[in-house]
């Protein structure tokens, strides 16, 4: 049985923009799985609707959770079966302070088990000690984003969905926060990543989907998305060579999907 | 100078009711965007509900802390009952705000009915020709209570928003409600909980202002649109701000009073917060709403 099960769902945008077509997807637990695909496909709507930020969507279609379906509840319900949305802004409090932020990611638990993981986030993020006082609006883009995780962390998720963790950030910092989120998944966190940058999510995923207008139009282990010619020359930047030598353009490839 | 002084005191001590006023509509503007147009209304109607009880119980305390819950209840009553349901339904700010509006005009029926439309006296524990003498400067009995209570009303706001764990959550809905509901923060109690504080304010101010204004359904629209005016002065979405214009404006407006001629009271003030609001439009202590990617 699968651990997120998103089946058939539609999500439609002012009740007549298809956003999402009956898009199927499974999560098994424990891994890291990435969404991939280019502007506008609908990979964050896609997370939106899990986490119920989107007003009764999805349409149609279910999304079970642990065995349990979760589509239409209120936000903060789905939040607190444990699943934790890190938003493509980040979704910082931009006023509060490093300090403040992570104590909001504790809202709701016992004081029982937080010192321990607010010692192992700052091992993870050992910046954030550092800048404990200050305002979340003053970071830079890399520790905005390394906040956002630990907070989300703190919430002991279930499952953590990140949209463009990479976004904005330099490539060594992007590589930063991807190792972290190895080792977060490696003690069980199960990941649902989207990605423009797939090179990067492909290295630490599992498995991969690719989501092109509303529909997964692919899917597989990143070994075999890694292989696919499609995937090395749309995503990866890989593709053979399509001109020759004098600059003609011998053949566009087509998209198989 | 004695005279000056006194214009002050007397300033700063209606000034302090303007200020709890504005910080009742600054809250609400705060962690909801709405202005609420109805919160004079409330405050007249838990003031009503204060006589109501007096006239059933004689006894300041019991009547007045009950007109305190039974304004934070209307409030927190009004944002569950009527303003979910309409943002359920897609309802704009705009729509939310008229709603209020709506909302005003109901309690000033209700309070027509109830209560009568004759001015009436209202029974107060402080008197307001009782003047205690400080140095050279009179001061009514009335106006200190009124300025110590609505320092201590927004020194507990205060406390309440900067120190506690509510406060944090209640700030961090405020900035960014989407993130807090992702964070499991019972938003929408959180938010009934602001609504319920701010009428509670908006009341405790009504109790002060009645005793010197006499009863009616509509003694409060002049120190609503003031308090409002002091929030706009302040900056409407900073509470300090509502404080500092609050007392601005009762200064203002003494001072006008007792220098100009009281025919300009009002007129010199509001000619005052125009100025201000041309150079600085965010208001004194407000801040611009930022939209950051």
């Amino acid at each position: 049985m699968s651990f997120l099960k998103i089946a058939n769902i539609e999500t439609l945008y002012f009740d007549r923009i298809y956003a999402l077509h009956g898009l199927t997807l499974d999560v098994a637990e424990k891994e890291i799985f990435a969404v991939l695909g280019p502007n506008g496909a609908g990979k964050t709507t896609l997370l939106k609707t899990v986490a119920g930020l989107l007003k009764d969507q999805p349409k149609k279609g279910i999304i079970e959770f642990n065995g349990r379906r979760i589509h239409r509840l209120a936000p903060e319900r789905i939040s607190s079966l444990g699943i934790v949305y890190v938003p493509e802004d980040r979704g910082l409090f931009r006023e509060l302070t490093v300090k403040e932020n992570l104590d909001l990611g504790c809202w709701g638990r016992r004081t029982k088990g937080i010192k321990e993981d607010l010692d192992f986030i700052y091992e993870l993020f050992p910046i954030l000690i550092e800048r404990t006082g200050q305002q979340a609006e003053t970071l830079s883009g890399g520790e905005q984003q390394m906040l956002a995780i630990a907070r989300a962390m703190l919430r002991k998720p279930k499952l953590l969905m990140l949209d463009e963790p990479s976004l904005g950030l330099a490539p060594l910092l992007a590589r930063n926060v991807f190792e972290a989120l190895e080792k977060i998944s490696q003690l069980g966190t199960t990941i649902l990543l989207v990605e423009q940058n797939a090179k990067l999510a492909l290295k630490i995923a599992n498995y991969g989907y690719i989501l092109e207008a509303g529909r997964i139009v692919l899917k597989g282990t990143s070994k075999e998305l890694m292989e696919n010619e499609d995937v090395q020359e749309l995503y990866l930047g890989l593709g053979q060579e399509t001109t020759t030598s004098k600059g003609w353009r011998l053949y566009k490839k087509r998209r198989r999907w | 100078m004695n005279q000056f002084l006194q214009y002050c005191v007397s300033g700063l001590s209606i000034g302090s009711l303007y200020a709890l006023v504005a910080l009742g509509v600054v809250l609400i503007y705060r962690s909801t965007r709405i202005l609420n147009f109805a919160h004079g209304d409330m405050a007249t109607a838990g003031t009503f509900f204060a006589l109501m009880i007096y006239e059933l119980h004689p006894s300041f305390g019991l009547s007045f802390s009950l007109a305190l819950l039974f304004g934070g209840l209307l409030a927190m009553g009004f944002y569950f009952g009527i303003l979910i349901p309409a943002q359920r339904r897609d309802a704009t700010l705009l729509g939310q705000t008229i709603l209020t509006v709506g909302l005003g005009l109901i309690f000033q029926g209700l309070s027509s009915y109830f209560g009568g439309t004759e001015p009436q006296s209202f029974p107060f524990p402080l008197s307001d020709t009782k003047v205690y003498k400080l140095g050279q400067i009179y001061i009514s009995q009335l106006a200190l209570g009124a300025t110590g209570f609505s320092l201590l009303g927004s020194l507990l706001l205060f406390f309440l928003v900067q120190r506690t764990r509510l406060g944090l959550a209640m700030r961090a809905t405020s900035e960014n409600l989407q993130a807090a509901q992702t964070l499991g923060i019972p938003t929408r109690r959180v938010l009934s909980l602001s609504w319920g504080l701010a009428s509670l304010l908006g009341v405790l101010a009504g109790l002060f202002l009645a005793p010197a204004l006499l009863l009616d359904p509509f003694f409060m629209l002049e120190p609503f649109l003031k308090g409002f005016a002091a929030a706009v002065l302040g900056g409407l979405n900073s509470l300090p701000g509502a404080i500092v214009g609050g007392f601005l404006l009762g200064l203002a407006e003494s001072l006008a009073g007792g220098y100009l001629t009281v025919a300009f009271k009002n007129t010199l003030a509001f000619l005052i917060i125009i100025i201000i609001l041309l150079i600085r439009p965010e208001g004194l202590l407000g801040t611009e709403f930022k939209e950051r990617v």
